[in-house]
């Protein structure tokens, strides 16, 4: 019953070492908090895409000054992505539950801080606008439909009802698509009908994917690149 | 034979007698015409009764529809099943939305449209949650197994229990308002009422009358094997709706608009509503929900989760509420 005896009341010179201990903690906490509110993560991104680190090419080279990716090459736009969905899919290059030959070795030399540094940063530039570059002139039909109402008859709901209003993403799991090289989207969605890309929650997208005709991805992914708005419900 | 025929005819003939064999003759031939005319018959109206209900088969997706045997009525809660030849269940295809006509019809047709996907805009003096028809009438009311309008226009006017009285279609568009939309009933002959009634008679173009279109209502699923329960509900749908639908079920929001509607809570529809119903609303799930996976949650997932939504307050239905 008796086996432990209370503990002995603290001597008043350990009671000040610990508040003192105590004081520096919450100045230190404190401190970064403050730091984080100004922005330092961002920064820290920002140099890593400009310049790159440490042996790690400058995301610039592929992504864009602005993030705004390279079409022609194919490779995404990042800019006003939303920062968790970044940050997931450089974590998923790195695990390799996402597959690319040109990501997953930039991905893994990634530290995990250096990771949310970098989606904090592209997360903050602007995301695409319709105003950018308008729309070309012939939309290809089936596209906007797709978009915007999905084809039911093949179990596709519309893009738009998971990827949020004008497909501008609803955060954290939703990416916003508009904008994205033509290149980029088909890529992507023939990944899931592959297998190769199976990073998505609850295999949401690939039941999607996996329901679409060749025809039906190269209509949505070249409407995507410079969407417009017009003819939809209202 | 023919040789003797002739032979019997001569004699026939030359005799003007009567010979038994003139009623084998006779016989003979009144089983061969029955024969042309009966069995032909017989074999085309069986056809006919087997096509109707095989057209009816599920393609290839809906697993959930119990294989259909003849003729099988779905009952509708709400619905007396109706009984004879009606019940038999038949495909059909709503039109194009781009063969939506020109001219004042049009013009009905196209904002019986709006009202229904964009219930928010278009009718909003008589909504009072958050919803659209188009959340639980899915393809802007047109996919099968998600109660499509076209299904709904030729079977009214029809009984129904809820008010106890023959209720027309107008009447039922009405119920939706007030239950489902929380909200309040347009006058009848108001712009909304004969816009969605233009819209679902346009939709309903060639359907045929008086017979159960396959597809209609939310499916029936069996009586599950255990009891719907809140708990195993809750686990699937922190695993499946969540994501969506928000851990806390109120949707998810993007500038003030819900891209994913709220399930319970003051933005939802209200306790009088059929999706109340744990049946209707486990049918509804299993059928299209997860959003682009449905038919994938087993039966008893449905059940449970069902159970587990309607376990949560939300607005009460207004005929408790003493005026
Ligand atoms: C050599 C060119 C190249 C460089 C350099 C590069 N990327 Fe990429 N990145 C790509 C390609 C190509 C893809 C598309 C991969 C695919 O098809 O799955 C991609 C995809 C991505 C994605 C996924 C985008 C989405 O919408 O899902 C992210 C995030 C990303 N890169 C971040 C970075 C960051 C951060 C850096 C710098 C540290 C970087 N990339 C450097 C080529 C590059
Ligand atoms: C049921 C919800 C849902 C629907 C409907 C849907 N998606 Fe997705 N989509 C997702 C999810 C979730 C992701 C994110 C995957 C991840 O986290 O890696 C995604 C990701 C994507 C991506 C990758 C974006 C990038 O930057 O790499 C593309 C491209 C895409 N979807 C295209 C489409 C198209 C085209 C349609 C319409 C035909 C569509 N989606 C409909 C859920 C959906
Ligand atoms: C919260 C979900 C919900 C919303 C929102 C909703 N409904 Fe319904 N609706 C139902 C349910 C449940 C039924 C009954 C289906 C059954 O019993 O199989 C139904 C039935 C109907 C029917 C009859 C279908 C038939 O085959 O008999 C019509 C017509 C209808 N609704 C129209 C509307 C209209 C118009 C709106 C918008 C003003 C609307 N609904 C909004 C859930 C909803
Ligand atoms: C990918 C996103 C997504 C997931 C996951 C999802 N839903 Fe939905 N749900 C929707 C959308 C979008 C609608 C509205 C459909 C429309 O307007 O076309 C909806 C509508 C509904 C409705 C009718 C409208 C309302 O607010 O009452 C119910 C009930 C519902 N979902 C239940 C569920 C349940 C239960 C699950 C899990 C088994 C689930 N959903 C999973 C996106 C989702």
């Amino acid at each position: 019953m008796t086996s432990t005896p209370p503990p002995r009341p603290p001597l008043p010179l350990q009671r000040h070492a610990r508040a003192g201990r105590l004081t520096a903690w919450a100045v230190l906490v404190a401190g970064a908090s403050l730091a984080n509110l100004a922005h330092a993560d961002r920064a820290a991104g920002a140099t890593i895409a400009r310049q790159g680190a440490g042996g790690i090419t400058a995301c610039m080279a592929c992504h864009g000054a602005q993030g705004e990716g390279q079409a022609a090459a194919g490779f995404p736009r990042l800019a006003g992505q939303g920062q968790a969905y970044l940050l997931k899919q450089l974590q998923d290059f790195a695990s390799g539950q996402r597959k690319n030959p040109q990501m997953e070795p930039i991905a893994r030399a990634l530290s995990a801080q250096q990771m949310r540094d970098l989606s904090e940063h592209y997360a903050s530039l602007p995301g695409w606008k319709a105003e950018a570059k308008p729309a070309a002139a012939a939309q290809p039909a089936g596209g906007a439909r797709l978009a915007m109402a999905g084809n039911w008859d093949a179990g596709i709901p519309a893009c738009f009802a998971c990827h949020g209003p004008d497909g501008a993403g609803v955060p954290p799991h939703f990416p916003a698509l508009t904008g994205q090289p033509n290149a980029y989207t088909r890529a992507q969605l023939k990944a899931w009908q592959a297998g190769t890309r199976g990073n998505d929650p609850q295999g949401l997208m690939k039941s999607v994917a996996d329901k679409m005709s060749d025809a039906e991805i190269n209509a949505i992914s070249e409407y995507l690149e410079t969407p417009s708005f017009y003819g939809r419900r209202e | 034979m023919s040789n003797w025929f002739s032979t019997w005819l001569e004699n026939q003939k030359r005799t003007r007698s009567f010979h038994p064999s003139w009623i084998l003759l006779v016989v003979a031939a009144t089983l061969v015409v029955a024969g042309i005319v009966w069995i032909p018959a017989a074999l085309v109206s069986k056809a006919e009764y087997d096509r109707l209900p095989s057209a009816a088969l599920p393609a290839s997706d809906k697993a959930s529809i119990p294989s259909d045997e003849i003729p099988a009525a779905v009952e509708q809660p709400g619905f007396p099943a109706r009984t004879g030849p009606k019940t038999i269940r038949v495909d059909f295809s709503p039109p194009d939305v781009d063969a939506i006509p020109g001219g004042k019809f049009g013009e009905a047709v196209r904002l019986g449209r709006n009202i229904f996907n964009d219930t928010q805009t278009y009718a909003r003096a008589y909504v009072g949650n958050a919803l659209n028809c188009v959340n639980c009438h899915l393809d802007e009311g047109r996919k099968a197994d998600s109660a499509p309008l076209w299904a709904a226009f030729a079977m009214f006017p029809a009984y129904r229990d809820k008010n106890q009285k023959v209720n027309s279609y107008e009447e039922r568009l009405a119920g939706c308002f007030r239950y489902s939309m929380n909200g309040k009933v347009p006058p009848p002959g108001s712009k909304e009422l004969v816009a969605l009634m233009s819209y679902s008679y346009w939709m309903a173009t060639g359907a045929p009358v008086g017979v159960e279109l396959k597809g209609r209502g939310y499916p029936k699923l069996a009586e599950p094997r255990q009891p719907p329960d809140v708990a195993r509900g809750k686990k699937v749908y922190e695993a499946n709706c969540a994501i969506c639908h928000g851990a806390d079920g109120q949707g998810t929001q993007v500038s003030g608009r819900y891209v994913f509607p709220p399930l319970w809570g003051k933005d939802s529809f209200n306790g009088g509503a059929g999706m109340t119903r744990v049946e209707t609303a486990a049918g509804f799930i299993q059928a299209n929900m997860p959003l682009g996976k449905g038919g994938t949650l087993s039966e008893q997932e449905a059940w449970d989760v069902a159970k587990y939504m309607n376990s949560h307050p939300r607005p009460v239905d207004p005929r408790l509420v003493k005026s």
